[in-house]
């Protein structure tokens, strides 16, 4: 049964005339709105993972629940079709469950706030919010265990629940969730923010509808959809062609042993509307890698990956929904049936965006980007602290780090930075203040960004010294299946992750793996993945080349690569690399449009010597329902 | 007593404004500036206003001066080669900066990846390390650090800066480097990152410590070559320049810490327009500082404009205050083009610059500009008494001509073309620093100076519904004026990072008096009288825990008082007001800051003398111009010649000897009591 809205005043907003200096500015200031819940989030939250690196999401929508400004679209429709209750003024909906919102969030530990904002008696807007929290109980710290089996192993699971009932606070809901949590300092604080921003933004609102009212500011948020609508409608006719296009990808492994497990999108268009099939999608996982996509989500994903290639001077919001038809097989790793495992969604989040240039891009090579945007490398580190004067207080990092951005038509992919939106590092100083830590290195890792006339972004090497006993995980990716390059670019180098022990000895870990025990000064080399490479590498300038040497971010041995031969002060030796790369030139195959590496058998059969890690097997799935 | 000279340098003009201290009374001067050396335009510009004024060079006090020379060399990329030593394991700390990609998801498909300040290939690293807890965990391995800037001598880097991780904690190691970059590098300057900025967040200190060093050889080398010219004309009086945040600095502080004048230029406009807005009874301003390449808007709020605690300079955010100035590239000298493609027209950001500038400077420009469009459309009238520049129309029109024949339609339609768009443009930058801020311009008088703000401010004052439009007076040297009327000021700041709970007042107290002691002493050092400075405290607290804190000021006294409850007590009612909860969560005190101002100038403004409401015995002659549509009969009077209470009907053309301001069909101009020109609708 879908939410009943309850409104004491039943008038429908009329039609208003805008003219588009008004509409330009109701656009403008409901942008700075969803800026200020930004604000509003990051100055009070306390856990590291929102309060330094931003690991939330935002959203205005209208009456009727379409977004108009934020970033990931909006779930607000498939949440009032699933709720089964009223919507009031003065309510506030608090939920995690993914099941319950079909995906609008897609591990439980992300919590949404979604506001419903009355004026006169009207549903005028809804303002949300969600952000990722460190700690929400369950077997693991951190509630995101790699080999969950369920999602009733992954902590508290909230139904959407009315947090404010006609303006009454909930107190003893908040107490039961706050019970769950090994943090619950910072979720109380987190949960305030995410409260504090939606009140912002609905603040914000009203005073725009007060300005120029009601109904102007309804009818307003109504053309700009529809202007975006018109937009998409131009660019999807352009852009994509009737004829199905295919790409896949890989996960590598689901941290149990198993994998890869494949992600396959075919597109074509149909007369206006472009379809998005997923058919071909391995099934579900019965450990956590599986991610619930919501179709909105991805309508979103894709709406701003064709204005990014295309043209970035649209603006984007939820107008042109009823342009793209996404369908997703259900029990695949993208739609698992419930009560799936989800928590380890991260890596399958990131590959979809891979997957969504290499569709686009197939059929325009020059507007093809390499691979990169593939997973969200997570670490987790935890115990007591035992330095002295520390009195063994309870400490809990979760940590979000970076790879390399692919090489991109526009140029070289910057090295060690977000593909995510918003997001920083975390400043070593700020690490060591507060963690038993010490940081012994923070640079990119050279030759990990593929070679190309542009550059695949370089990995990041990060050390870790642990200064007092404790636990770690880790959650990361493409350490198996690399990512690829194009247009003659070749592929990034693969993540890896080495414990190197107090008594110098080094050991390879996984790179999805729980609970590893580390001692005072065992130092943990932590390694990304590189972006892909963009073009011939052997057509890149010589000198440019010798000046990455110069600067430690490619090697001597990495430059031949680019057919470069040079001296560790990045002199180039101009014959011999004229020689290399006329050989070069005249023994390689063919270049093409994708480079995968050597394809899935064979980095199996080559996997424990190159990785250190055995290969992963093959998934098959007569046990499905392992995970009921 | 005595007099004050104010001087700006711009990118086409340099601008001087001579105060009388005694009466109010002052003169303008403007010179072409002189970009290879500004110095020299400036003592171009000192001759003629002494001999304007009748006073010697001697006669004046303080030589009071914003300048953008730190701001281009950073733009330009014209700052020094500077060499980096950061700590071993950290050599990347530039290239990686915060991983952050400005823009939405996707974004970094079109995001120009950026060149690091310091060059990768000029940054080394060193053996040794600090805690966080300030503690020697490895100590400083001299050969290695003698090798490493050994190789930096060799790379020929012309500045040393010196970061290392946790040096805000301890800053022995960088001392020790310092000192043997000394001696290694004998004459090259060194900047050691935790005298430049003690704290945390290795990335943004180590961004603000090299921005310092790149710009230090070019400041110091431009101020030594000023004061020479200076003290050749027998110049003996103070000189002091402005800083970014609106305050003045002596010349000697700001050699050794550039990284506080990035902003200088922008900054004086805006204490200029805040000097007029307290004369004229405005206290809620725009600004529209329209130059000859760009423009700056900024927003005053009853009489405070809003502060950053950041100064940005192209993409680069560095950790010093500034006034928050934005800028958007279209001033008069923006250059029209229709662009193959598109056959759309576009103005800027492209300029003609001084040189070679408008086609009608006739000074060899053959682009047509926002200026020759003006001149065109008889807005800015040719051969007119006071103009030291002759304008050429008949080249201006045939530039413009090409602009109609690429568009194909007539010359007024392309001319008046071309304005409204640049007005666009500048509206749209008004709009992000008000609209997008949660400010509704229509609550705020807009004020247009710079040689072409008092053209388009009515313009674009009816674009933005903020009125009335001002035409400042003089408001051609409006950035001198601001440089010779603001007051002296200097900060410091220290991380204290602690729980309030194991807090005791009389710690902040002292702490903080020491502080004050230390800045007041370097106003002191300036030539200020101890009893003339004010010091204004500020203490940085949050919940912990919490990323961003909430700046409290207190007067010490009050600290005393009510102690560290009084203070979480203000923190809790301010944290409620701004995000409407409080928490239970113990509060950290997290920096401390104290700031030292000189005394605030009682100048004089002079007022002018009463009329009966008609301007008639200002009129120059009767004019023809293009205006809505047609051509219309116009007045062109002279600026100085009006009278206070002067009522000015539109279209009308004020005219003076730096600037031109336009009053437009449909509305009406009033003269103030200090020859301020307020433009309403009629």
């Amino acid at each position: 049964m879908p939410a009943t809205i309850v409104q004491t005043n039943s008038q429908p907003f009329a039609p208003a005339e805008i003219d588009p200096v008004t509409l330009d500015i109701i656009e403008n200031a409901l942008r700075n709105a969803r800026v200020e819940m930004d604000a509003t989030l990051v100055r009070t939250a306390m856990s590291p993972g929102i309060r330094e690196q931003g690991d939330a999401f935002p959203l205005i929508a209208d009456h009727n629940g379409k977004m108009i400004v934020g970033q990931f679209g909006s779930f607000i429709g498939g949440f009032l079709k699933q709720f089964d209750g009223t919507l009031e003024d003065g309510d506030m909906i608090f939920l995690s469950d993914p099941y319950s919102c079909e995906g609008a969030v897609s591990h439980s530990n992300d919590w949404l706030i979604l506001l419903p904002v009355f004026k006169s008696g009207r549903l005028i807007a809804y303002t949300a919010m969600f952000g990722h929290q460190s700690d929400i109980g369950g077997k693991v710290v951190g509630s995101m265990p790699i080999n969950a089996r369920s999602i009733f192993e992954e902590g508290v699971r909230i139904p959407p629940v009315k947090i404010w009932r006609k303006g009454e606070y909930n107190e003893d809901l908040i107490k039961l969730v706050m019970h769950q949590t090994r943090k619950p300092d910072w979720c109380q604080a987190d949960l305030n923010a995410l409260i504090a921003a939606c009140r912002v933004a609905a603040r914000r609102v009203v005073e725009m509808a007060d300005r120029f009212g009601d109904d102007v500011y309804v009818s307003a948020t109504q053309e700009l959809l529809a202007r975006n609508h018109r937009a998409m409608k131009q660019l999807i006719a352009m852009a994509v062609a009737e004829e199905p296009v295919s790409f896949e990808d890989y996960i590598c492994d689901d941290g149990m042993g198993y994998g890869p497990y494949k992600i396959k999108c075919t597109m074509w268009r149909d007369g206006d509307k472009v379809v998005l099939d997923f058919q071909g999608t391995d099934p579900q996982s019965s450990a956590s890698i599986n991610f619930y996509l919501n179709e909105n989500m991805f309508k979103m994903f894709f709406g701003i990956y064709m204005i990014m290639v295309f043209d970035p001077q649209i603006l984007f919001n939820d107008g042109f929904y009823d342009l793209i038809d996404v369908r997703i097989p259900a029990g695949s790793l993208l739609k698992p049936h419930f009560p799936a495992a989800l928590s380890g969604r991260t890596h399958a989040l990131g590959r979809i965006f891979d997957i969504l240039g290499g569709l686009l891009g197939q059929k325009t090579p020059e507007f093809l980007n390499a691979a990169g945007f593939s997973s969200s490398p997570h670490l987790f580190y935890s115990g007591n602290d035992h330095r002295p004067g520390k009195g063994g207080e309870w400490f809990q990092l979760f940590q979000i780090g970076f790879g390399g951005i692919p090489g991109r038509p526009m140029g070289d992919g910057p090295d060690g930075h977000s593909l995510w939106p918003g997001f920083t590092n975390v400043p070593n100083e700020f690490l060591e203040r507060y963690f038993p830590l010490m940081i012994e290195r923070y640079e990119t890792d050279p030759d990990s960004g593929g070679a190309g006339l542009h550059r695949g972004g370089n990995g990041i090497h990060m050390t870790y010294r642990f200064l007092s006993p404790g636990t770690i995980s880790i959650h990361d990716d493409r350490w198996f299946v690399p990512p690829w390059g194009v247009n003659g670019g070749a592929p990034g180098k693969r993540a890896r992750k080495i414990l190197e022990r107090a008594d110098g000895s080094h050991c390879v870990i996984g790179n999805k793996v729980e609970d590893i025990s580390v001692a005072v000064d065992d130092q943990l080399h932590f390694i990304t993945w590189g972006g892909g490479g963009w073009g011939d590498p052997l057509a890149r300038d010589p000198s440019l080349v010798g000046l990455e040497v110069l600067q430690g971010l490619v090697t001597v041995a990495g430059a031949r690569a680019y057919g470069v031969v040079a001296s560790e002060d990045g002199e180039i030796d101009a014959a011999a690399t004229e020689a290399l790369r006329h050989h070069m030139r005249s023994t390689r195959a063919p270049l093409s449009l994708f480079d995968y590496g050597p394809g899935v058998e064979a980095l199996r059969s080559a996997c424990e010597a190159e990785t250190g890690l055995p290969a992963p097997i093959q998934p098959a799935w007569p046990e499905l329902e392992a995970a009921q | 007593m005595g007099y004050r000279l104010g001087v700006d340098v711009g990118g086409t003009f340099t601008d001087l404004l001579l105060f009388d201290d005694a009466s109010g009374a002052f003169w303008r001067h403007k010179t072409p500036s002189t970009p290879q050396d500004s110095s020299e335009g400036i003592v171009t510009g000192l001759d003629a206003i002494c001999a304007q004024a009748g006073i010697a060079a001697s006669d004046i006090s303080y030589l009071l001066h914003g300048t953008t020379v730190a701001t281009n060399a950073v733009l330009e990329g014209k700052g020094a080669r500077v060499g980096l030593v950061t700590t071993e394991g950290h050599r990347h700390i530039m290239q990686i900066a915060r991983s952050y990609v400005p823009g939405g998801l996707a974004a970094w498909i079109v995001w120009p990846k950026p060149v690091p300040l310091a060059a990768l290939e000029d940054t080394v690293t060193v053996k040794g390390r600090i805690s966080a807890a300030g503690e020697e965990v490895r100590p400083l391995d001299e050969t290695d650090v003698r090798q490493a800037l050994g190789a930096l001598k060799e790379r020929g880097v012309e500045a040393i800066t010196i970061s290392l991780i946790n040096a805000y904690a301890n800053g022995d190691h960088e001392s020790r480097i310092g000192t043997l970059a000394r001696e290694i590098m004998p004459g090259v300057p060194v900047s050691l990152s935790h005298e430049i900025l003690p704290e945390m967040q290795e990335y943004e200190r180590t961004l603000t410590t090299v921005a310092n060093a790149a710009v230090r050889p070019v400041v110091g080398k431009y101020i030594a070559s000023l004061r020479n010219r200076l003290a050749e004309r027998g110049m003996a009086g103070k000189l002091s320049l402005l800083r970014s945040d609106g305050g003045l600095m002596s010349s000697a502080k700001a050699e050794e810490h550039p990284v506080n004048i990035l902003m200088s230029g922008p900054a004086g406009g805006v204490t200029g327009a805040l000097w007029v807005a307290k004369h004229s009874g405005f206290s809620n301003i725009l600004t529209l500082d329209v130059g000859g390449t760009s423009t700056d808007v900024a927003l005053i709020e009853n009489l405070e404009p809003r502060r950053a605690r950041t100064t940005d300079v192209g993409h680069l955010s560095v950790r010093a205050s500034s006034l928050d100035v934005k800028t958007v590239g279209a001033g008069g000298g923006s250059i029209a083009y229709v662009p193959e493609l598109t056959r759309a027209l576009r103005v800027g950001p492209q300029s003609a610059g001084a040189v070679p500038g408008p086609v009608a400077y006739g000074k060899g420009g053959s682009a047509p500009t926002v200026t020759d469009a003006n001149v065109v459309l008889g807005y800015l009238p040719e051969n007119l008494l006071g103009g030291s520049f002759q304008l050429d129309r008949e080249s201006a029109a045939k530039a413009v001509q090409t602009i109609a024949d690429a568009l194909g339609i007539d010359l007024m339609s392309a001319a008046r073309g071309i304005i409204d768009i640049v007005n666009e443009n500048m509206f749209g930058a008004l709009r992000m620093i008000s609209v997008q801020q949660g400010y509704d311009p229509r609550h705020f008088a807009l004020m247009g100076f710079g040689g072409a703000g008092p053209l388009h401010v009515n313009a674009v004052a009816r674009l933005m519904g903020s009125w009335p439009a001002i035409s400042p007076v003089s408001p051609g040297v409006l950035c001198a004026l601001g440089d010779a009327t603001t007051r002296m000021r200097t900060e410091t700041a220290r991380s204290f990072s602690r729980l309030a709970q194991d807090t005791d007042a009389r710690d902040l107290v002292s702490m903080l008096s020491d502080m004050a002691t230390q800045i007041r002493a370097e106003l002191e050092s300036d030539g200020l009288n101890a009893d003339e400075i004010d010091t204004e405290f500020e203490i940085d607290v949050r919940y912990a825990g919490q990323a961003f804190e909430v700046p409290l000021t207190t007067p010490l006294d009050t600290l005393e008082r009510d102690g560290i409850e009084g203070l979480l007590s203000r923190f809790d009612a301010e944290h409620l007001r701004l995000f409407t909860f409080n928490m239970e969560t113990p509060h950290e005190i997290v920096n401390l800051r104290a700031v030292a101002l000189g005394p605030v100038l009682n100048l004089p403004a002079a007022e002018l003398p009463h009329g009966d409401g008609n301007p008639a015995a200002a009129k120059i002659r009767d004019h023809r111009l293009w205006m809505d549509g047609e051509e219309r009969s116009a007045i062109i009077y002279d600026r100085s010649k009006l009278k206070q209470g002067d009522i000015i009907p539109g279209p009308a053309i004020v005219i003076e000897m730096d600037s031109t301001t336009l009053i437009e069909n449909g509305c009406v101009a009033r003269v103030d009591a200090f020859g301020n020109i307020l433009i309403y609708l009629a």
